[in-house]
């Protein structure tokens, strides 16, 4: 396994975020010292219309007066929606679905017209506040303390489901022409996903997990080609495309949680053993078994962070660059940006599928260690 | 800090949504892809080995044919050889008879010539001692007319048998 690599490119990808970072800052707080004066009549404005502010777009012709404020505006492109924006004022409202303690309340995010209005459900009377959707209270403000959980089929999980449709059509295909055409060579879609899952099985589960790999192989294809299609999913500009699925820390979290049961449970006793009986002196214990039961949380943390960092950075780079255009309110701009955005795209599509590909690797690490018979 | 808060519904969701899909792929994608790979690069394997056992095979054989070819051609030359010697023998052993069988016939030939010869003086002595005979009985007439000559015969002879 070339690892050096992979972390020549991270380097060369940090060196890049930074300076990115750097000179977007540097902006920034010039567009901050230029807003500051206005920012007070503006806010006061914004708190009385009650959300009236759209947010899909900060800078469109009805907001025209508004300054641009990239930060808002990125942010809600990285974070979660309860709209799917489409083009100019046009969404795709999304169900919302609400677990009260009165019961489940389901409705679409359309009556809320885009937070402008309240909408009253079976149990409560519902408001959209930064794209979070708030139990009002009686007396017209909103109630905080109202225990009500979202379940709603938000854009990224409508984005996930997009996803998952494009890879149950691909890969039921490719297994049907494996069917069809048994003990010939590949064909078609064949032979471009063979390469990758064969890449998968001999270059990422054998070399780390060992003789017992044919276990853990539906596992590990099937995180490798979720993260890798919902990354590059998440490149394309328009719709289905465009949510930040894999760079949300939920997902990121269910996948590294589904990589830590998997190692745990497979853990035989030389893993418990290093864990519980590792080979250090006695009174090392006290700090060696705590250190070793971190461990086993670190790890997988440290997978949900890699990804949730890696592909919301990508994401904000990419929407920084094209900020440029709207901060310097020139299109002279547009050209330099573009350029800039094509090459974060070129890049983003290697770190799409690098991340996958560490993901994977690294889940398939964590396995073989836990499956290891020697020490 | 919004960013780094997962919310419930996408946990839920986002859970769900991967052990479908991995249950699903499990059955209908994975089994069969990965199986048909494998079977394939089993396949595959076997018939690279018996290509490699093929080509084994034909040195073998070759190597056989070539061996039979020389020990044909050496059984070849061992009947040729033999055919060879087995002539000469033939002929000797003809020539050996036919010189027996002449000479066998000479000494025949031989022996008939003496017979005959043997035959034809026995011929000759008996018409001899009949011309003889015959000669001697005319001399012995011509001689004994007159009585003399017939005393001194008997004389003669009685001196022979006397003598005796």
């Amino acid at each position: 396994m070339d690892c050096n690599r992979v972390f020549v490119s991270k380097v060369k990808r940090l060196t890049i975020v930074f300076t990115l970072l750097i000179a977007f800052l540097s902006i920034k707080i010039d567009t901050f010292a230029q807003v500051d004066s206005a920012v007070v009549p503006v806010d006061s404005v914004v708190a009385e219309s009650a959300h009236a502010a759209s947010g899909e777009h900060g800078a469109t012709a009805e907001h025209g007066k508004e300054k641009f404020e990239p930060t808002k505006v990125i942010m809600e492109h990285i974070a979660d929606s309860h709209m799917w924006h489409l083009w100019g004022h046009t969404s795709l409202p999304l169900p919302v679905i609400l677990y009260t303690p009165g019961g489940l309340e389901f409705f679409s995010s359309a009556h809320f017209h885009h937070g402008e209005e309240d909408y009253k459900g079976t149990y409560n009377t519902y408001r959209l506040v930064e794209d979070h959707v708030k139990v009002v209270g009686a007396n017209g403000q909103v109630d905080e303390t109202a225990s009500v959980l979202d379940f709603s089929i938000t854009k990224n999980v409508a984005a996930m489901f997009v996803a998952i449709l494009v890879i149950l059509v691909v890969f039921i295909s490719v297994a049907s022409a494996y069917k069809k055409r048994v003990g010939k060579a590949p064909k078609g879609l064949q032979s471009l996903i063979e390469p990758i899952i064969v890449f998968v099985r001999d270059d990422i589960a054998k070399p780390n997990i060992g003789h017992k790999y044919a276990k853990f192989m539906p596992y590990l294809l099937t995180v490798f080609f979720f993260i890798w299609f919902n990354n590059l999913l998440g490149l394309v500009p328009i719709f289905p495309g465009g949510a930040n699925v894999t760079g949300n820390i939920a997902l990121t979290f269910v996948m590294a949680f589904g990589t830590m049961i998997i190692v745990n449970i497979n853990g035989n006793k030389y893993y418990w053993k290093h864990i519980f009986r590792p080979d250090v002196p006695w009174w090392l214990y006290p700090i060696m078994i705590p250190v070793e039961l971190i461990g086993i949380i670190s790890k997988p943390f440290a997978l949900m962070i890699r990804l949730f960092a890696n592909i919301t950075a990508g994401h904000i780079i990419v929407l920084s660059l094209i900020s440029l255009i709207f901060i310097f309110e020139t299109l002279a701009i547009a050209p330099v940006s573009v350029a800039f955005v094509l090459f974060m795209d070129v890049l983003e599509l290697l770190v799409a599928f690098l991340q996958a590909f560490i993901f994977t690797l690294l889940t398939a690490l964590f396995i073989g260690m836990a499956v290891e018979e020697h020490h | 800090m919004e960013l780094v808060t997962p919310s419930i519904g996408l946990v839920f969701w986002t859970s769900l949504a991967f052990i479908c899909l991995l249950i699903l792929l499990r059955k209908f994608a994975w089994k069969p892809i990965l199986g048909a790979i494998h079977e394939r690069e089993q396949s595959i394997d076997e018939a690279l080995n018996k290509a490699e056992l093929a080509k084994q095979e034909m040195a073998r054989l070759t190597s056989q044919n070539q061996d039979l070819m020389q020990q044909a051609r050496a059984e070849r030359d061992e009947i040729l050889k033999e055919a060879k010697t087995l002539k000469d023998s033939i002929l000797n052993e003809a020539k050996k008879q036919a010189q027996v069988e002449g000479a066998k016939l000479i000494e025949k030939a031989k022996i008939e010539i003496e017979n005959q010869k043997k035959a034809a003086l026995a011929e000759v002595k008996d018409q001899v001692s009949t011309l003889s005979l015959e000669i001697a009985e005319r001399v012995l007439r011509t001689q004994l007319d007159d009585k003399t000559k017939q005393e001194a015969l008997v004389a003669n002879l009685l001196k022979d048998v006397e003598l005796n």
